[in-house]
């Protein structure tokens, strides 16, 4: 029997452009056992809900990561507009939507670059955000940050998207979606990166469901749970199915992924025609006072955000349960029996987001 | 035109946990998270399922003192959220399969949520 040695992996890592740290246990070059730990830069965030007002912490909720970063406003809008009872007006509803659908390509877009960087792709890696800075530039053009938006309020949103931008925004999705097909085609047909990723990582279906796993590492094991199937914002009217592979390796994620990319350009395209005229936001009045589990899909998968409103203006709790802290036991369970040149792979495979896991 | 289906929470006793969660995963829930609120002088401490969205949440109040099982040899991916209960708020969770002993977060401060711990609300030293 080989002798076990223990590898670092990690938390300053190339691919890794945020710090988690794995000990890796290897025989020869197999891993047989992968014991993670983080918390390096733990921020603390869901404590100053305690010391900013309701209204405000949207800005901190945002600054949790910044990748979704509008998505986390969104959950967090979501959950206070549940428990005051407020009904935003549709147009702002639609509005949530193409924001949220567009950091979704911006994030997808960026995971596909980094993740043929870590198979030593570069050229697919270049292409994949050069199509990344053509959304970030729809983001500056709409909200003025290509980042942090602050366009989500608790009421509805701030900004509205007038008709010409909307009408140049449906042209260039044609030709966006040719060219994110191209990539795509490029992700699930190249005969490399199918030798690199098939069979790579596995984790089955009930493997994935009973270990609480979320978003495209669910999904890419087959089990169809997509929060936008619950109709929040503008899903229920626009209509959305999940995207589900079945063999739960690395390329079933890559391809639930870039299959997203398709989904998404769909929703903003239906979301655009579909657009009501109307108000963006509503007066909110009064203090939060009652509790919410509010859940978004964001690209990783659902986060949730536990709010408790205790009828002041500052909430008493906030607590984040991102779709990376869910999907690390999935990625323990997936790294035992690939060798160590292949972990880096594996471990991009479920898109961890360590920003939004230190909140 | 909202589907999202109504959330259920029960509250329940430290010893009836065990057997609600067995409960629970026989009838084909999944575990979205486990969380937990500091209030004033006990802990609040929120046990999440799913099913077809459907979102069912099992509640312990618990002093600071309190012992908890771990609900991880029912659910094996609890251990993240059961030792995130340890590491922030300084609770103790028996039987964790992967019991980090406080190591899963390397905070520059132990227990950084706890409401018992000494030193209020003064800045986190890195040290």
């Amino acid at each position: 029997m080989p002798e076990r040695i223990v590898v670092p992996f990690g938390p300053q890592h190339p691919v890794l452009p945020e710090p988690i740290h794995i000990d890796l246990v290897l025989e020869d070059e197999l891993v047989v056992d992968a014991v993670p730990s983080i918390g390096y830069i733990h921020r603390g965030l869901e404590q100053l809900v305690q010391k900013r007002e309701y209204p405000e912490y949207v800005y901190v909720a945002e600054r949790i990561c910044g990748i979704c970063s509008f998505m986390h406003a969104l959950c967090y809008c979501q959950g206070i507009e549940h428990i005051m009872g407020t009904e935003v007006p549709d147009r702002s509803r639609y509005l949530r939507t193409i924001w949220s659908e567009y950091s979704r390509l911006h994030s997808h877009l960026l995971w596909l670059g980094l993740f043929a960087d870590g198979m030593g792709f570069e050229n697919l890696f270049m292409r994949s955000w050069q199509l990344r800075e053509r959304v970030l530039d729809v983001s500056e053009d709409t909200t003025g940050g290509r980042i942090i938006q602050s366009t989500c309020k608790v009421g509805g949103v701030r900004r509205d998207i007038g008709q010409e931008m909307l009408d140049k925004m449906h042209r260039d999705l044609d030709i966006f979606e040719e060219e994110c097909r191209d990539l795509g085609n490029v992700f699930l047909n190249d005969e490399t990166v199918k030798y690199r990723l098939k069979g790579l990582g596995v984790i089955s279906k009930e493997e994935a469901y009973a270990l609480g796993s979320a978003g495209p590492t669910l999904r890419g094991s087959g089990v169809a749970s997509d929060q936008r199937e619950t109709g929040y914002a503008a899903y229920g009217e626009l209509g959305y199915k999940a995207v589900v592979e079945t063999a739960g390796d690395c390329y079933a994620r890559c391809a639930v992924r870039v299959r997203e990319l398709y989904s998404s350009i769909d929703i903003i395209r239906r979301a655009i025609e579909g657009m009501p005229e109307g108000p963006i936001d509503v007066k909110v009045r009064g203090t939060p006072d009652g509790e919410y589990f509010s859940r978004v899909e964001q690209p990783r998968g659902e986060v949730v955000h536990y709010l408790l409103g205790n009828g002041t203006k500052h909430l008493a709790r906030a607590r984040i349960r991102t779709p990376t802290l869910a999907n690390v036991p999935a990625l323990v369970k997936m790294l035992p029996g690939a060798q160590l040149a292949d972990v880096p792979i594996v471990v991009l495979s479920i898109d961890p987001c360590i920003s939004c896991t230190e909140r | 035109m909202s589907v999202i289906k109504e959330q259920t929470t029960r509250k329940i006793a430290p010893g009836d946990l065990l057997r609600e969660v067995e409960a629970l995963n026989a009838g084909g829930y999944r575990i979205v998270q486990i969380g937990c609120t500091g209030m004033d002088d006990v802990y609040e401490i929120n046990y999440t399922f799913d099913k077809d969205y459907e979102l069912v949440n099992l509640r312990l109040t618990v002093a600071p003192d309190v012992e908890i099982p771990s609900i991880s040899g029912v659910y094996w991916g609890a251990f993240v959220y059961e030792n995130e209960l340890h590491d922030l708020f300084g609770i103790t969770v028996t039987d964790i399969n992967i019991d980090f002993k406080g190591t899963f977060y390397r905070t520059a401060e132990k227990y950084p949520l706890s409401i018992t711990r000494s030193g209020g609300d003064d800045p986190c030293q890195n040290v």
